[in-house]
């Protein structure tokens, strides 16, 4: 009986410590698992901003209407930084993987400059609809509009934040464990943000166009 | 007990696997930029002249996209973290198509069931706010 009890009391830290082993030798332990739930809650977040926008979509209230003032061509532009951003991040991962510091540095301020042009034109894009009265109190269709492609500029912007920051720490510090750990989650933002942006030119854009 | 032999396996696959994974993306960037610069063909010249196949048609290129972007950019597999990434992900996406379909699908009957307001009804009203 107690010889059963030493045994199992014995054998639970051997079984832990093994697999804690194992979990540190994987590389990032569960960081990666982490910032996935993470990214899936934020995914939520979307989901209920594009229902709300699915909702109002109509309810222009006789206010302008996506064919009036979506610039499809700016659009595709945007578009077009966005994804390249995200190709020029994936581009840096081979570097990171194989510690060279300069080749990632390079891809990751292109990835940041792309990033900063997607910010700069979705800003003239705002800008250019306020002066045509296209402002947020408009109509229901125009509050969801910018609270959606809002919120998505928003975390673009907290991402090229996140780029400087981590331009500076590779900058001093190499390519060292932590940095590639908190690489790894920056690239998997960067490329779940382009994600949602398909939802946006799609839902939002493109059939706003063709209603 | 097979926790390290299973590692010591892994590491060689891991490390000849990096030619394999830059195929994999340099696919997947292909497929996305295609994936991207159709939609917006078949909307900026529409060449299809009949609005509601763009519609779907291009409904139909996004969820591709979706599934290309999370697949080669996220690496999404079955293996994955055990596969509780696939987990989550399959979870998070139930969420999401019933969160936007269930709103709007509601949403639409609702205002599809208060439309149509008669005219005297509207008038019986003001009457009944006139008179008090």
């Amino acid at each position: 009986m107690s010889d059963a009890i030493t045994e199992t009391a014995a054998a639970a830290p051997v079984w832990h410590v093994t697999e804690e082993h194992a979990h540190e030798h994987g590389g990032s332990g569960p960081t990666i698992l982490g910032f996935w739930i993470y990214l899936m809650s934020d995914a939520l977040i979307f989901a209920s901003l594009f229902a709300m926008f699915g909702v109002v979509s109509t309810s222009f209230a006789g206010g302008p209407q996506p064919r009036d003032i979506f610039d499809l061509p700016l659009v595709a532009l945007n578009t077009a930084f966005l994804l390249a951003s995200s190709i020029t991040f994936g581009a840096a991962i081979p570097h990171i993987e194989q510690g060279r510091v300069g080749p990632t540095r390079a891809w990751l301020a292109i990835t940041g400059l792309l990033g900063a042009a997607f910010v700069g034109i979705e800003l003239y894009e705002f800008a250019h609809l306020f002066a045509e009265g296209a402002t947020p109190q408009r109509s229901a269709f125009l509050s969801a509009f910018y609270t959606l492609v809002g919120t998505h500029g928003a975390h673009v912007t907290v991402g090229l934040i996140w780029i400087t920051v981590m331009l500076v720490q590779v900058g001093q510090r190499g390519l060292i464990p932590e940095n590639r750990r908190r690489l790894m989650c920056l690239s998997m933002f960067w490329h779940f943000l382009d994600i949602i942006w398909i939802g946006v030119f799609t839902f939002v854009y493109l059939f706003g166009v063709i209603r | 007990m097979s926790n390290p032999s299973h590692h010591t396996a892994a590491h060689p696959e891991h490390t000849q696997g990096s030619a394999h994974n830059s195929r994999h993306f340099w696919i997947g960037s292909i497929l996305a930029i295609v994936l991207t610069a159709v939609p917006f063909w078949l909307v900026m010249t529409g060449v299809l002249r009949d609005m509601q196949t763009t519609a779907i048609l291009i409904f139909a290129l996004a969820l591709i996209q979706i599934v290309v972007h999370v697949v080669f950019f996220l690496h999404l597999d079955t293996r994955s973290e055990g596969g509780w990434t696939l987990l989550a992900f399959l979870f998070t996406a139930v969420i999401v198509v019933l969160t936007i379909g269930g709103s709007i699908w509601v949403m639409y009957h609702l205002n599809a069931n208060m439309m149509p307001m008669p005219a005297d009804g509207v008038a019986q009203m003001h009457d009944m706010s006139g008179n008090h």
